[in-house]
């Protein structure tokens, strides 16, 4: 067992609980009073035997003495100290007091983990409420209604002499505008609250692994330098609080690496210099599966992205269920958090394709639609033998337009999932969408 | 001769109000809702001066923006930008893509006045 700095101060701690002097307890283990006063001090490390003989005379255990988690301890005190504004004195004490008062410490470390996971659910909240395109399409909707009303309304309440006509019109623009305004406000109600009990925090481990990765980019540089040690990258990773979640991050982590392998970062930058947003031109250079190149692209360095003039793509991958297994968000082009996406995605129907290439221009659904261009891609994970149906995972590319002027063909208008979806009439809808409930 | 206004605001109802009050002002009003549509005509025949609205269908204000700044014609054209994003970042955006006046939703109809008036006035 790892012997902590903290040994000596709870050695004199038990010592004293148990009202016995320094030199009764260093004459009953057979060293001299100076010695034990050192080891209290934690100025010299105590040898097993001598812990041993220490737990004895003690009435503990030795484990009792050690302790193994005094380092995590020590740190959770010193992050709230210094949260706190702590002065050096105190901070100098940290190993005293965890050493000496070990179930208040862990309660302050338990108060400090909690602190810290719900700073991140509020980061979380505030990054969706800021990113989350259906609130900002809905507020913008608001803002504009009440722009028309407002403007309107001072024209009709302005003293000079309005024409009939123009009267007239205005008032039924006023009309219209406040329709437009109540059922706005009303499908926002909706969404907010259908929202409220998913919004506890991050839901499962995919997300927590998602997040992760956003915090770093969507990037993992050692990755790119040779083979890297999976477990290294994962210690102290606060973001994946879950033994299911670092399970998660292995095997995306042990598919990136073999990403990062396949196509390595200086060819891959020149191709991209060369060959622009081209995933089936990389594909072939590269002699590798298309959704490689699409994986791949998806967790590039941002730099690497922006020498090549692209922008940062969005990356899903479901598998033969339709669950969305991986989920990179990009501004513009909403990914649902729950539930099943809009089955009009061209995720969706390269399932019906495996191994073929799709490249699909998408149009998003709602009055402030946004162009984008996806690559699909289905391939079998793992081939489960005669009889047995394959494990197939699809990928999805998603780039803005801007970043490929030659999109080409007419867009196929999607949405995120039926629930948000402004496309009222479409054939493929699975549920009513809250935007209509506002009737 | 009277100066010319061009209005890019795809909310039609905004579009009118911002019209009725400028015409009433004294200027010549010209409301587009298709960005692209506007943007090929201001090349041959410029505003005096551009009311823009930032999220349109299709192409955005910045998108417009950024295009006019890059033209010889239009590269010092007053440009007030009307937004329901008041956000630092995208006032930030505006600044750095060169906006002459951003101003956000909802307005004072006096105060759009008094900008236009004093981007664009005599």
């Amino acid at each position: 067992m790892a012997r902590s700095a903290l040994t000596g101060t709870r050695i004199r701690a038990r010592r004293n609980l148990r009202g016995l002097r320094q030199a009764e307890l260093a004459r009953e283990v057979g060293v001299s009073p100076s010695y034990l006063n050192l080891i209290e001090h934690n100025r010299r490390k105590v040898g097993a035997e001598l812990l041993g003989a220490l737990a004895q005379a003690l009435g503990v255990s030795a484990d009792a003495l050690v302790e193994d988690g005094d380092s995590r301890l020590v740190e959770s005190a010193r992050a709230a100290a210094l949260r706190s504004d702590a002065t050096v004195e105190e901070l100098e004490r940290i190993d005293e007091f965890t050493g000496r008062f070990p179930g208040w410490a862990k309660v302050l470390a338990e108060t400090q983990a909690r602190v810290e996971r719900l700073e991140r659910v509020v980061e979380h909240l505030n990054d969706r409420m800021t990113h989350d395109p259906y609130l900002g399409e809905a507020l913008h909707e608001i803002i504009s209604a009440v722009t028309s009303v407002q403007s309107t309304a001072t024209i009709l309440g302005d003293a000079q002499q309005i024409e009939p006509e123009w009267q007239a019109r205005f008032h039924n623009n006023i009309v219209q505008d406040s329709a437009r305004l109540a059922e706005g406000a009303v499908a926002l109600v909706n969404y907010l609250d259908a929202g409220k009990n998913d919004e506890t925090g991050l839901a499962a481990p995919q997300e927590e692994v998602e997040y992760w990765l956003a915090s770093k980019d969507f990037h993992l540089p050692e990755l790119e330098t040779g083979p890297a040690d999976l477990e290294a990258l994962l210690v102290g990773q606060v973001e994946l609080s879950s033994e299911a979640s670092r399970q998660l991050a292995r095997q995306w982590l042990d598919r990136f690496r073999a990403d990062a392998v396949a196509l390595p970062l200086e060819p891959l930058r020149v191709a991209l210099q060369e060959l622009g947003a081209a995933p089936d031109q990389l594909a072939d250079r590269f002699q590798v599966p298309f959704d490689q190149v699409l994986r791949r692209l998806a967790l590039l360095p941002p730099k690497v992205m922006a020498q090549a003039s692209l922008p940062a793509p969005g990356l899903v991958i479901c598998d033969n269920s339709g669950t969305l297994v991986f989920r990179r968000g990009l501004e513009g082009f909403a990914l649902p958090r729950f539930g099943g996406a809009c089955p009009l995605w061209p995720l969706y129907q390269s399932l019906q394709r495996p191994y073929m290439r799709l490249r699909m221009p998408v149009m998003t659904a709602g009055r402030l639609g946004r162009r984008f261009l996806t690559y699909a891609y289905a391939s079998a994970q793992t081939e489960m033998g005669f009889g047995m149906p394959n494990v197939l995972h699809a990928t999805m590319l998603i780039l803005p337009t801007d970043a490929v002027p030659d999109a080409g063909a007419e867009p196929l208008s999607v949405g995120a999932s039926c629930r948000t979806c402004a496309q009222l009439d479409c054939a493929a809808r699975r549920e009513p969408s809250i935007l209509v409930t506002a009737g | 001769m009277e100066k010319r206004v061009l209005v890019i605001e795809d909310e039609p109802n905004i579009s009118e109000a911002l019209r009725f009050i400028l015409t009433r002002d004294g200027w010549r009003v010209d409301v587009s809702a298709d960005g692209l549509t506007a943007m090929g005509a201001m090349q041959s025949d410029p505003p005096d001066l551009l009311i823009l609205d930032l999220m349109l269908p299709g192409v955005s204000g910045f998108d417009i923006l950024k295009t006019l700044r890059g033209q010889a014609m239009t590269r010092d054209l007053p440009v007030l930008m009307l937004t329901a994003k008041g956000q630092s970042a995208d006032r930030d955006e505006a600044e750095r893509l060169g906006v002459t006046r951003f101003m956000t939703k909802p307005f004072a109809n006096a105060d759009v006045i008094a900008t236009v008036r004093e981007l664009a006035g005599p």
